[in-house]
């Protein structure tokens, strides 16, 4: 039995799930709705069915038992597991808010990470650990980690939801109508600017090694050529104006999933209430005990360090900003937004883009 | 709590702008949330700056990160800015270092200033209400019982231990009253997560001016009673330090280690001192070794040959006699048993196989090591043959097998030396946080009231409270408390 075939089942269901509950949405029939549930169900038990094997499979290439070979140490296993908490995450809000409207949202987002795995040909190969990941602390430093960065990733999400429900697409220049039409339209051209990097890095078939780190964006944003790097400027700014343009489409979309802009409030604020303590705990400070341990400093202001502190900062300002000054709505999904920019850079940007003790966590 | 502290707060910071003395505007000042704002702003804007460039880093590797930003004609100019204003090590720069001070006297100032009221919350029980109060408390619900006054009573009673209260009683009004509370000290979760933050910044303080960080490269056989920081300034130990081997161990057939191990002895006057209960400490990535609050990471190592470095072989003769020897270069042993004599006549660290089949080193690092063995027998040459430590298929031979083992003496194990008294605080201070967060995120401080009023032989009850946090959670709590009343007795 094999991992890869159990991943591969999970993204087929994740995608024909998202069929089904955009067919949901249309037509509010309730069989859909359950048919949508039990096809996502099938794809998370798959999804952590596989996880299980490559556990087992890692555990045996590596022979370092059982409780340090969690399968969280590399890209391609840390994307696997981030889809993972994001359909766990998602069950879990349908199961208590008996409200299928979100899962429209929520298995693309998880189908799309599953199947740009597998399009992108990122390494799939089991890799040993060197022996700084030789730890016991890997294991609920590295999941923790990254539950809080799909609690993390939800309230993105419903932030933007809130925002594009809430604004009024006859006022296009008030800011929060110009900030969430921004943020996601620069969000999804910088996935299909990756997409195109993946596409083309798949044309030319460079071998694993000279991957992403040197492909990021090198079709688009930091082509070689000056009129391409033009181009995609022009895209990005044409690409910003069209969502800006017909953002009331969304909106009027995201009304018809019967969707209130209170809870959507409120489940931001819940997932970020759960994400900022476990994000502390787990990636903080069990991350600067594993540190302490591993390395003999606790903070070394390493970037990813730095990172994971900066997005600290910018949730506990939202904790304050709601509790203390009693902001509310578009204020604090505008922070809950910047907040998931922050953790996408901490988790992605640093490992691609900077360099530091965490680069192993790469490839 | 949201509500009823807004109000105080800003109270208070009226009341303190009144005053006029130096002092007190400074305190008010560093209770201003505005600042609190600018700080952790400034805290992650300089650091972003610090992320991208390398921290003591390479000049060159930074004017290139630089220039990809304004231009390589500028890049020198803000390169030299940057490096002036501390950028290229900025996490020790004196106005960044300044900027935690500033966060940390905010933190404590802010919670200074709330902390009265929220601490007359925590330590005043929970007291009967007059009947208006109670029905303008944001959550409520009423029932109707079909039991007189002290049945419903002991129904509100039940519900409320169930639900984990412990009702007190009194009479308002001409009405029962039942009143409880749970969680009272929740409130206080947030101010131990704000002072676990100052204790950690004690921690590193403490750490920063008692302690010292340093390196050692330490050479199989050698002992050294000092370390190294910064470009070469010594630290004392205060003991010795030995390391008696090192040796690492790779993944199969590649070069990726697996583990890399260190044996050291701790040496004081000249003897070797037990370490829980062994002289030699065997240490390796994530398991260091501590001795007099001076601790030692692996954190690399070496190959650095030299003259005095030994050849350790284990020899087995065809009588299956066993014997283990070291020699230098150029000296001979002989396989027991057997009058053939083997000398060590050249040697790789690292030996691969070209594509023409010739032998080359390709690595400046014991990754693969061989030794050239010549044997020969009353002086006459018999055989010759590389030995490669990794590979047993090659210690075979004719009259015996020769296990090349290692060469002693010539890879050094690189450790960290760190002596951290302020590490102690700082786990406290992480344990304080676990906890403080799981308080003031997982717990609620919830208040309820219950009216009982009599009407021709039905009672009328009220249940009404609040909660500091999670409202929709407690309107549940509430619901549930109601249904557990009235669940026999509803007209």
């Amino acid at each position: 039995m094999d991992s890869s075939l159990f991943f591969g089942l999970s993204s087929i269901a994740y995608i024909l799930a998202m069929i089904c509950y955009i067919a949901y949405l249309a037509f509010r029939t309730p069989m859909v709705g359950l048919i949508a549930t039990v096809i996502t169900v099938f794809g998370f038990v798959s999804h952590t069915l596989a996880f299980f094997i490559r556990w087992k499979e890692f555990a045996d290439f590596g022979g370092m038992g059982i409780m340090r070979a969690i399968p969280l140490t590399n890209l391609y296993e840390s994307l696997i597991f981030f889809a993972w908490c994001i359909i766990l995450g998602y069950l879990f809000i349908e199961w208590k808010y008996k409200n299928r409207s979100f899962g429209a949202f929520i298995t693309p987002i998880a189908g799309m990470i599953m199947a740009f795995i597998d399009i992108s040909g990122i390494s799939k190969d089991i890799h040993p650990l060197v022996p700084a990941l030789q730890s016991n602390w890997l294991l609920a430093h590295v999941t923790m980690s990254f539950l809080a960065y799909a609690a993390f990733a939800i309230s993105f999400s419903t932030a933007i939801m809130y925002l594009a429900l809430s604004t009024d697409e006859s006022r296009r220049t008030s800011w929060p109508y110009l900030f969430w039409t921004i943020s996601l339209g620069m969000f999804a051209a910088v996935l299909i600017a990756m997409g195109l990097d993946f596409l083309s890095f798949k044309i030319i078939g460079k071998g694993p090694e000279s991957f992403i780190k040197n492909y990021l964006f090198k079709a688009s944003f930091r082509s070689e050529s000056v009129v391409v790097i033009a181009l995609s400027y022009a895209a990005l700014a044409a690409f910003v104006f069209v969502v800006w343009r017909f953002g009331s489409t969304l909106k009027r979309a995201i009304g018809a999933f019967s969707l209130d802009a209170d809870v959507l409030d409120e489940l931001t604020y819940k997932c970020i209430a759960v994400g900022f303590p476990v994000f502390t705990l787990g990636g903080l400070i069990f991350g600067a005990i594993w540190a302490d341990q591993a390395w003999g400093r606790y903070w070394s202001w390493d970037p990813k360090e730095t990172w994971s502190l900066i997005t600290w900062f910018v949730y506990a300002f939202f904790l304050h900003a709601r509790h203390m000054r009693g902001w509310r709505g578009d204020k604090t999904a505008a922070v809950a937004v910047v907040g998931f920019v922050s953790t996408i850079f901490t988790y992605l940007g640093v490992n691609l883009l900077l360099s530091g003790l965490h680069s192993y966590g790469g490839m | 709590m949201r509500g009823e502290l807004m109000l105080k707060e800003t109270d208070v910071a009226e009341n303190q702008s009144q005053k006029s003395s130096i002092i007190d505007r400074i305190w008010s000042g560093l209770a201003s949330i505005k600042l609190a704002v600018i700080v952790f702003a400034l805290i992650s804007l300089t650091s972003i700056v610090g992320t991208l460039l390398e921290q003591n880093g390479d000049p060159e590797k930074n004017l290139k990160v630089i220039a990809k930003f304004v231009g390589t004609s500028a890049a020198p100019k803000v390169f030299a800015m940057l490096d002036g204003l501390g950028f290229t090590d900025m996490y020790h720069a004196w106005w960044f270092v300044a900027l935690l001070y500033l966060f940390a006297a905010n933190l404590i100032v802010c919670s200074l200033e709330r902390l009265p009221n929220i601490w007359k919350l925590v330590r005043q029980p929970i007291q009967a209400l007059p009947a208006d109060r109670v029905s303008a408390m944001p959550v409520r619900r009423e029932v109707l019982l079909k039991s007189d006054r002290d049945s419903a009573a002991s129904a509100v009673q039940a519900a409320l231990r169930s639900g984990g209260f412990q009702p007190a009683q009194a009479e308002t009004d001409g009405m029962v009253q039942f009143y409880a509370e749970k969680g009272r000290y929740s409130r206080l979760g947030v101010y131990m997560t704000h002072l676990s933050i100052i204790i950690i910044l004690v921690g590193a303080i403490v750490g920063m001016k008692y302690g010292f960080n340093a390196h050692l490269n330490l050479l199989e056989g050698t002992t050294s009673a000092v370390a190294y920081f910064g470009e070469g300034k010594e630290i004392p130990l205060g003991f010795e330090l030995r390391c008696d081997d090192f040796s690492v161990d790779f993944y199969d057939t590649s070069d990726t280690p697996k583990s890399y191990k260190s044996w050291l002895t701790v040496l004081e006057n000249g003897t070797p001192v037990a370490i829980d209960g062994k002289t030699t400490t065997e240490i390796e990535v994530n398991r260091p070794l501590r001795h007099k609050g001076v601790t030692f990471y692996q954190s690399s190592y070496g190959y650095a040959p030299n003259r005095d470095s030994l050849f350790k072989f284990v020899l087995t003769g065809r009588n299956g006699q066993k014997e283990s020897v070291s020699l230098k270069f150029g000296d001979a042993f002989t396989i027991p048993g057997t009058t053939v004599q083997g000398v060590v006549a050249d040697f790789s660290p690292a030996i691969a196989v070209d594509q023409s089949n010739r032998l080359f080193t390709y690595a400046e690092s014991m990754n693969n090591p061989a030794v050239f063995v010549e044997f020969s027998e009353q002086g006459k040459p018999k055989y010759k043959q590389w030995i490669l430590k990794r590979y047993p298929e090659t210690w075979a031979f004719p009259d015996g097998t020769v296990e090349f083992q290692d060469l002693w003496g010539s890879q050094y194990t690189g450790l960290q030396v760190r002596k951290d008294p302020g590490v102690g605080i700082v786990y406290a201070g992480c344990l304080l946080m676990s906890i403080g967060l799981y308080i003031a995120f997982f717990t609620s401080h919830a208040r309820v009231w219950v009216l009982l009023r009599e009407e021709r032989g039905t009672t009328r009850v009220m249940i009404a409270g609040s909660s500091s946090k999670n409202r929709v959670a407690f309107e549940g709590n509430i619901e549930r408390l109601t249904q557990a009343m009235s669940a026999k007795e509803a007209v």
